[in-house]
Formats: C-alpha cells, sequence, structure tokens
C-alpha cells in the first residue's frame, strides 16, 4: 500500500521516529515552560541538563552496574539536585535583571558541563544498549513497531500529561501558577515562594534530566547531544508560546511529527522545517500559537 | 492581653525612596482601626510594610507580641495576617473557586466556604468563572472573602469600598460588622470616609509617613474640622 507512492510501512516508520523526537521536544520544552512561567529565566543549561542525565544512565550501568530502570528515576534526582543547588547559588540573583542575564549565566554553564564532560568523554558517543525488557520489536501486521520506541512515546506522553494535570487541576499547581502570575501576593498568603522556585527549578530540570536518560538508548551519549536539540527545542518553545504548559507538550509532539513527515515527503527540509513554521508562527502570532499576548 | 499590632518607630523604603518615617500605631485585639489620610501619606505603604512587601524596613513591628520585622512575608502571614491590597490581585489564571481557595488555612477557626457562599451569593453563582472576568464589586469581595477562610484574625484591607457601586459598599459594611462581632482585628484604609466613620472604633491620620493625628470614634464629631483641614473631605 502507498500514499504520494510512499509505501506505507515507511510513512508509519517516519511518524513513528517523529512521535519519538517530538516526545523529547515535548518534555523539554514542558521543562522550560515550567521554569519560564515562575522564574522568568530562560534555561538554556536545558540541553546539558539532558546531557547529563543521559550520561549518568551511562555512567551508573557502566561504573556501577545499575539498571537503566534505576537511573530513570535516579539521573533525574541528581540533576534535579545539581539544579537546586545552581539556583540556590546563581540563579537567585537574577530574577529582577533581565531575562538576558539568565540566559547568559545559564549558557555559561552549559559550556562548563559540556566542557567538563567533554575533556573526559571526548565527543564520541558513548553505546548505551536498550535494556532487555524492551528489546526486540513487535509486529503490528501494517508497521514493525520497535519496543522500546513505544516505550519512549509512552513514558514521555504520561509525564507530559502527569505535570499538565498537577499544574491546571491541583492545589498545588494553583499556588504555581498564581506564584507565576503575582509571586509577592501569594507569599503574602503564607505560601514559602521562594522554596517553591527552587523546587519548581529543580523539577524542570529533572525532566531534561529524565528525557536524557529516556534518549540514551536511542542516540549516543554524547556530552554535545544537548546542544544539538537545544536549538530545535527553543524553537518549539517559541512556536507554543513562551510559558504555556499544554502549548508546549502540544507543539513538541506536533513538530515532531512534522518533522518526520518532512523527511519522507521533502527529505532535504527536514532540518529547516521547524525554523520556518517558526518564522511563519512569529509574524502571525508573535505571543506563539498557545501563549498569551502580554 | 497582648495588642494584635503594635508599631514602634517603622521606617520603610521602596528602593532609594524613604516613604516611612518613624511611624507609631497600636491596634488592641478585636478593634477596627482606619488609617485616613491623603493619597500618598504612606497609608498603603504601612499596610505592605506589615507584609513585608516594600523594600528595607527598620524598627519594630509585633503581631500578636511576635517581631516580625526580620520575617519573610510568607512568615508574617502565618502569624494570622490577611492581606487585601489596594488592587486586589485576582489571579486571572485562576477561576473564582480557586481564587477563594488558594491562601492555605493558617490557623482553625476561619470561615468555611459555604459561610463565605452564604455571605457573597454572587461569588457562588460566579465560582467557576475565570477570576478577572468577575465585575469589580465581585472582584472586591473575593479579594476579602479569600482571607476570611484561612482564620487569620488581624486583617489589613486596603481601599475595599474603593469605586464600587453603593450597594456593594453596604454589603461590605455588613461584612465588617460581622467580622467585628466575632472578634477580628481590622486595619482598613479608607478614602471613603462615609464607609469607614460608623464601622472604626478609633481613627489615625497619616502625613508624609508618619502618623500625625489619632482619636477614637466618640471624638470624631470635635475632630472634624481638623479632618477638613488634613484630608480635605
Amino acid at each position: 500500500m502507498e500514499i504520494f507512492g510512499i509505501p506505507l510501512s515507511a510513512l508509519l516508520g517516519q511518524l513513528l521516529l517523529g512521535l519519538v523526537n517530538g516526545s523529547f521536544y515535548a518534555m523539554l520544552s514542558l521543562g522550560l515552560a515550567v521554569i519560564f512561567g515562575l522564574l522568568n529565566v530562560i534555561n538554556f543549561a536545558h540541553g546539558a541538563l539532558y546531557m547529563m542525565g543521559a550520561f549518568l544512565a551511562w555512567m551508573g550501568l557502566q561504573y556501577f552496574g545499575i539498571s537503566y530502570w534505576t537511573m530513570l528515576i535516579v539521573a533525574p534526582l541528581l540533576v534535579a539536585t545539581f539544579g537546586i543547588v545552581i539556583e540556590k547559588t546563581m540563579l537567585r540573583w537574577l530574577y529582577r535583571l533581565d531575562h538576558l542575564y539568565g540566559l547568559l549565566l545559564t549558557f555559561g554553564i552549559t559550556l562548563i558541563i559540556e566542557g567538563v564532560f567533554r575533556s573526559f568523554y571526548g565527543v564520541s558517543g558513548q553505546p548505551f544498549s536498550v535494556p532487555p525488557q524492551l528489546a526486540g520489536a513487535t509486529d503490528l501486521g501494517f508497521m514493525i513497531l520497535p519496543n522500546y520506541r513505544a516505550w519512549v512515546v509512552a513514558a514521555s506522553l504520561t509525564v507530559c500529561l502527569a505535570t499538565w494535570f498537577v499544574i491546571e487541576k491541583t492545589r498545588l499547581g494553583a499556588y504555581l501558577r498564581a506564584g507565576t502570575e503575582n509571586p509577592k501576593m501569594v507569599e503574602a498568603f503564607g505560601i514559602n515562594v521562594p522554596l517553591m522556585v527552587t523546587l519548581t527549578y529543580g523539577f524542570g530540570v529533572a525532566l531534561a534530566g529524565f528525557a536524557g536518560v529516556l534518549a540514551a538508548p536511542v542516540l549516543q551519549v554524547s556530552p554535545l547531544m544537548g546542544s544539538n536539540l537545544i536549538v530545535t527545542i527553543f524553537a518549539v518553545v517559541v512556536i507554543g508560546g513562551m510559558g504555556s504548559i499544554l502549548g508546549s507538550i502540544v507543539t513538541g509532539l506536533a513538530l515532531g511529527v512534522i518533522e518526520g513527515l518532512t523527511r519522507v515527503f521533502y527529505p532535504e527540509l527536514s532540518s529547516t522545517v521547524v525554523f520556518i513554521i517558526m518564522a511563519i508562527v512569529l509574524l502571525f502570532r508573535p505571543a506563539g500559537l498557545f501563549g498569551r499576548e502580554k | 492581653m497582648t495588642n494584635a499590632l503594635e508599631i514602634r518607630g517603622l521606617h520603610a523604603w521602596y528602593g532609594e525612596s524613604h516613604i516611612l518615617h518613624d511611624l507609631n500605631l497600636t491596634v488592641g485585639q478585636g478593634e477596627v482601626v482606619t488609617l485616613l489620610g491623603r493619597n500618598g501619606a504612606g497609608r498603603t505603604t504601612t499596610l505592605r510594610a506589615i507584609m513585608g512587601l516594600t523594600g528595607r524596613r527598620s524598627g519594630s513591628i509585633k503581631i500578636n507580641g511576635t517581631e516580625s520585622i526580620t520575617l519573610p512575608t510568607h512568615r508574617i502571614a502565618h502569624l494570622g495576617v490577611g492581606y487585601c491590597p489596594e488592587e486586589r490581585a485576582i489571579f486571572s489564571s485562576l477561576s473564582a473557586e480557586e481564587n477563594l481557595l488558594l491562601p492555605p488555612v493558617l490557623t482553625e477557626g476561619g470561615m468555611t466556604v459555604d459561610e463565605i457562599y452564604s455571605m457573597f451569593p454572587n461569588l457562588a453563582e460566579r465560582r467557576h468563572s475565570q477570576g478577572t472576568r468577575l465585575s469589580g464589586g465581585e472582584q472586591q469581595m473575593l479579594a476579602v472573602a479569600r482571607i476570611l477562610r484561612t482564620g487569620a484574625k488581624l486583617l489589613l484591607l486596603d481601599e475595599i469600598s474603593e469605586g464600587l457601586a453603593p450597594v456593594i459598599v453596604q454589603v461590605l459594611a455588613r461584612m465588617i460588622t460581622v467580622l467585628k462581632s466575632r472578634g477580628y482585628t481590622i486595619v482598613m484604609v479608607e478614602q471613603n470616609f462615609r464607609f469607614a466613620a460608623p464601622l472604626a472604633d478609633r481613627f489615625y491620620v497619616v502625613e508624609h509617613g508618619a502618623i500625625v493625628e489619632q482619636f477614637t470614634s466618640s471624638e470624631l464629631n470635635e475632630k472634624m474640622p481638623v479632618l477638613n483641614e488634613l484630608l480635605g473631605v
């Protein structure tokens, strides 16, 4: 069976690959959105922290024989701890300043983190094999579905939707939304906003760490894996609307799929299509598809 | 019995601007006190300084006997203070009911949601609306109602009658009367003298960031000439 002269199985294969990439886009841009919302900081270090998550998973397995599944929990916690130290010691002083300062600081942190990993591991990728439970593929009849890729999409969708639910539907989320609008007033109600800010940053970067562990078996674990992704992620954030929770999830997945389809129909454009969409969105909706004009 | 609020030698700044200059005031438990004064006299800043929402502060602010001048804002709230700012600060990303339920309960003895809805039936009707879609009067009721849930017994109310229809001002006046009968301590900043006059036990007049006059409600009539001069009421 063919669609526009493309075999269906090839099309579905690229669609799945697009969904996998979209899952990473969604998780990373979600973390950026949560952080930007409450902290007003454009966290450029997000890519480096994602790489750190992947590397921690690799190091856990390589040096200590810790399984993928354990590191799926432990690596994000370690990344979160690292993030909390950054927030408490450095970011905290920049909230009242222009966005640019936060961007510059986190850019500097990115260079340091990447530099440290490069000096130890070089730029070539470290292999990380798919955990045995998820090895192999399932034949769905119309296509062969690699189990691990299905897991990546399912896990990231679960995490994204859970995050959305907590932020939009719970009391804790109400504190976060209110704190995004008027932190001083929320504090005047007796809520420890500085602590909430610290934990939010920790959570946002933990999402990056989680995405990193999920990515380790799909992509190569390399010190530059974050830099390769972060520019696309920022484009996703701009398209979705800075700070929009649902926007970042939907846009992330959608752009992954669009990228996948472009790879089938017009491969030359696949690496630029996201930026073309970004330019168009910026022209017609400067606040992004889901963003509110300020 | 310790005073609900005792301010001694309070100075407060916004950045470089020195707004409060050696301000002193005392509010007993269960008292309703109104701060009068012209715009820019420092009344709103006094309330914000109590909450720790100005810049630098010095002096002493004791809330129910506890020194709060060095405490961060969220700890001050936990001393049992509810603050309703002049700009109302209703959150647009929250529904009316989420706005109402936002402030955490600080101590027991606050009003239940049902009690609040029976006091302000409009809020019950509009509970699912976006907070900032409410009318000005409804937003004002919401801004006050949400701190009644928390169990805070010291309420700082900034210009709650400002710009509202007379019928809503009456609802708010009834509310103050009810709160007073329940033993709440209330510090109001009011421009609307007619609203404040029958409700307050005592008055302070603020000018240039300090208290320049104080009197009780029984002295109100004899003080009118002075007030006319100070406030232009």
